[in-house]
């Protein structure tokens, strides 16, 4: 009997090829797609076993079997390559942070792709690499995944939806209703970054400012600041609604008012005059690699070395107290010497001629 | 109303147009109403357009008089 | 940020706040009114209340263009993005203004409504230019800083033979305003209001210059101060005002010196008078019809004008019943004095004008002073 030949496949056209709709629907296409792109460059022994579901070791922590945390996001921004990042490390660290800040060790990532038919594979290569790259250096693999396509027009070139899970040590409580009059409210980091990157490459609002996103994995930030045995209370990312949204969230989880002082709020200057530009307030605006931390006052001092320390919490800063309140709202002393609230928004803001 | 910024002028294009800045931020805008703008000058900045010159003479003025009656309190 | 910072210092606002505390007369009450939104928008975003004393208020005036747009104004730009499939451009505060049958032209786009916020009218224009074969209308409003840009778009797009180009022309007049407030029948049913002076308009100052003040304060004997829009321009102007009436003056003074002249931008002035007239008159919401105190476009545009291009009619729509926008625009009463206030009448589901922009009186208690009711 002859052999049979191999039949030659010829390997994906990463320069000049698209998404089609063979590359969701199932078959040898896709199978290709994913060899060839998501699993040559977030693989690993998980993704490796090939099945429609990723089997884990149980999760323990310190030795001991802890809890579960698990957290989803679905990433739509636009640009999808941006200053400072893309949609594929912000996929990564958006979900690894918001599993951290509950004080779990992330362990797995999965991810899903809605991909828009004609989006350049050259494209698609960098988000996945840049995925990749982001999951190696926050330690956390991305296990298991899927892919679907839509057909042209239907879709924003590429959507991604990544879901975490992490491990929590018993003991450990960490949440928006446990902050109580006196303790510290402390920042990681400079505010306003990510968003005005992300506003700077928008259509129709066309300036050229020198900032950078600012995602990144706070992870590595969040088990130092864990380690020093402190009372912290919550620890949040101030994503979309900026500063502003997290603690108007948790005043109201916790029942509590909330006093800052705007001269400790960090805020790079370029931002502050991208801000003025459109009319736009920092505290406000989004963030992809900051925390809040609410923690005793007395450990407040610990937490903030800790964190100036480490590469990302150089700028950590204290900026304000929990008072009582029955109203809960989150105050301010300007600057300028007088007082006023940071509200909650009515949606996004929007750059103003007024 | 009118939410507008003082920018300096950091070029000076064809066609009325000028590249300003603010504190690292810089943008294209129009000088369609103005005149005589030099690189150099700081200029009112409202919806993509210079609306006037700032006379940085007048600013110190303004400045020093904030620090004066300050002192005759 | 040079000639921003300078003019922030909280050094100087707790010296400034001291001279204005010492200067005002024990016993007597002064009541300013700040004409622009701008301003209106420094005093809450600084606190600014929180350093004046007691005896100085600061009353909102209606100079907030998107809180005065009527309500039929509106509904024009969604009609022409719904039923005339134009691409409509505006600057981001219309975006949220709530118009008739529950719509505005944010949930216009959700509609279906090719809706596209825009930072200038270049924007607008490179659309008009990118899409040849869409109608492109730039809902233009503004008091008369934002009104030369218009001008300047319209001479554009003659120049060009941009034909697919238009505009829908809703820019206003302060001085006007001004006298509106100073001088009407409604002011009567509402009661005077006892207002010692005015903190005039920054930018719009910078184009028409200090003179067409000098008539108020001439007319009315009242004092006007023109000031930037910084803190410390603010309390500045507050001290200023504060020395005329003790001394009994009426006279326009200009704290904005640095970029206010008494002519104003002749070019920009010269290029709005090419372009634009005035219309009889206009209907500002909250202070019901106003003559001679807004502009349409030129005959000689008229190839650019929305309403003519389009055959647009204007329908006028009251605003409900129980909102009191009208007498917190003249000042006669507090946001905190009406009834829809806090309640019904909120930033995300804003009643009446002075709620829709975070310039407008209502607006800019809510969300930085209203805990002041609560204590």
């Amino acid at each position: 009997m002859a052999e049979m030949k191999r039949a030659y496949v010829r390997p994906l056209d990463l320069k000049q090829g698209r998404v089609d709709l063979t590359h969701g629907s199932g078959g040898r296409s896709m199978v290709q797609l994913i060899s060839e792109l998501f699993a040559k460059h977030l693989g690993n022994e998980y993704l490796g076993q090939g099945n429609d579901g990723a089997v884990l070791p149980a999760p323990t922590i310190h030795g001991h079997a802890g809890r579960l945390v698990m957290s989803t996001d679905c990433h739509v921004v636009s640009p999808l390559f941006f200053p400072g990042g893309d949609i594929g490390c912000l996929s990564v660290h958006g979900t690894v942070n918001d599993v951290a800040v509950m004080g779990a060790t992330p362990l797995y990532l999965a991810a899903g792709f809605i991909l828009e038919e004609g989006f350049p594979l050259s494209d698609l290569a960098r988000i996945v690499e840049s995925m990749a790259r982001a999951a190696r250096e926050a330690g956390v693999p991305v296990v298991t995944g899927d892919t679907k396509v839509v057909e042209r027009g239907k879709g924003d070139g590429v959507f991604i939806t990544t879901t975490g899970v992490g491990v929590l040590p018993d003991g450990l409580e960490l949440g928006g209703s446990r902050a109580r009059p006196g303790d510290a409210i402390i920042i990681s980091g400079s505010l306003g970054d990510h968003g005005v990157a992300i506003m700077s490459k928008r259509e129709n609002l066309s300036f050229d400012a020198p900032i950078e996103s600012d995602t990144a994995a706070l992870n590595g930030l969040i088990a130092a600041m864990l380690a020093t045995g402190a009372d912290l209370r919550c620890l949040r990312d101030p994503t979309r609604g900026g500063l502003a949204a997290t603690l108007n969230e948790i005043a109201g989880q916790s029942g509590v008012g909330m006093m800052l002082h705007e001269k400790a709020i960090p805020v790079k200057p370029v931002v502050a005059a991208a801000c003025e530009f459109l009319g736009l307030d920092p505290l406000y605006v989004a963030n992809e690699g900051k925390l809040i931390a609410i923690c005793a006052s007395a450990d407040a001092e610990r937490v903030l070395a800790v964190m100036r320390a480490h590469p990302l919490g150089r700028e950590a800063a204290l900026i304000g107290e929990v008072i009582a309140d029955d109203h809960h709202f989150v105050q301010l002393t300007t600057a300028f010497g007088g007082r006023r609230i940071v509200d909650w928004l009515a949606g996004d803001q929007l750059p103003r001629i007024c | 109303m009118c939410l507008a910024i003082p920018v300096r002028v950091v070029e000076v294009g064809a066609d009325d147009t000028a590249i300003v800045d603010l504190g690292g931020v810089t943008k294209e805008i129009s000088l369609a109403l103005l005149s005589d703008v030099q690189v150099g000058d700081y200029v009112i900045l409202h919806v993509g357009y210079a609306l006037s010159k700032l006379d940085p003479e007048e600013a110190e003025k303004t400045l020093a008089l904030f620090a004066e009656m300050a002192e005759a309190s | 940020m040079k000639y921003i910072d300078e003019f922030r210092d909280g050094e100087l606002a707790k010296n400034l706040a001291a001279s204005i505390g010492a200067t005002v007369e024990p016993g007597r009450n002064y009541s300013f009114m700040e004409f622009c939104g701008g301003h209106t928008h420094a005093i809450s975003r600084y606190g600014l209340s929180d350093l004046l004393p007691p005896t100085v208020r600061m009353v909102h005036g209606p100079g907030c263009p998107v809180c005065v747009l009527p309500i039929g104004r509106v509904d024009m730009a969604i009609d022409l993005a719904l039923n005339h499939g134009v691409i409509l451009c505006t600057y981001g505060d219309t975006l949220r203004v709530p118009a008739s049958d529950g719509l505005s032209l944010m949930k216009a786009k959700a509609r279906g409504g090719d809706i596209r916020m825009v930072y200038s009218t270049l924007d607008a224009l490179q659309i008009a230019r990118d899409n040849p074969a869409r109608e492109v209308v730039f809902f233009a409003i503004g008091f008369e800083t934002t009104t030369p840009p218009t001008a300047v778009a319209i001479q554009q797009a003659e120049a060009e033979g941009l034909a697919n180009f238009s505009a829908l022309c809703c820019h206003v007049l302060t001085p006007s305003a001004i006298s509106n407030i100073l001088e009407s029948p409604e002011v009567r049913q509402w009661g005077t209001v006892p207002l010692d002076g005015f903190i005039g308009p920054a930018h719009v100052s910078t184009v028409i210059g200090s003179r067409p003040y000098e008539f108020f304060a001439e007319e009315y004997r009242k004092p006007v101060v023109i000031a930037g829009f910084e803190p410390l321009d603010v309390m500045q102007a507050i001290l200023m005002l504060v020395r005329q009436v003790n001394e009994g003056r009426a006279e326009v003074e200009n704290e904005f010196s640095r970029a206010v002249s008494r002519d104003g931008n002749l070019k920009a002035q010269d290029c709005v008078a090419e372009v634009f007239e005035l219309r009889r008159e206009f209907e500002w919401r909250g202070l019901s019809v106003v003559p001679y105190s807004a502009l349409k476009i030129r005959q000689k545009y008229a190839a650019f004008d929305a309403e003519r291009r389009f055959d647009l009619e204007y329908r006028s729509v009251p605003d409900h019943n129980a909102c009191d926008c009208g007498a917190i625009l003249r000042g006669v009463k507090k946001p905190q004095d009406c009834k829809l206030f806090g309640t019904v009448c909120t930033p995300e589901n804003p009643i009446g004008s002075c709620m829709v922009s975070s310039e407008g009186a209502c607006a800019a208690h809510y969300s930085y002073g209203r805990y002041k009711d609560m204590h």
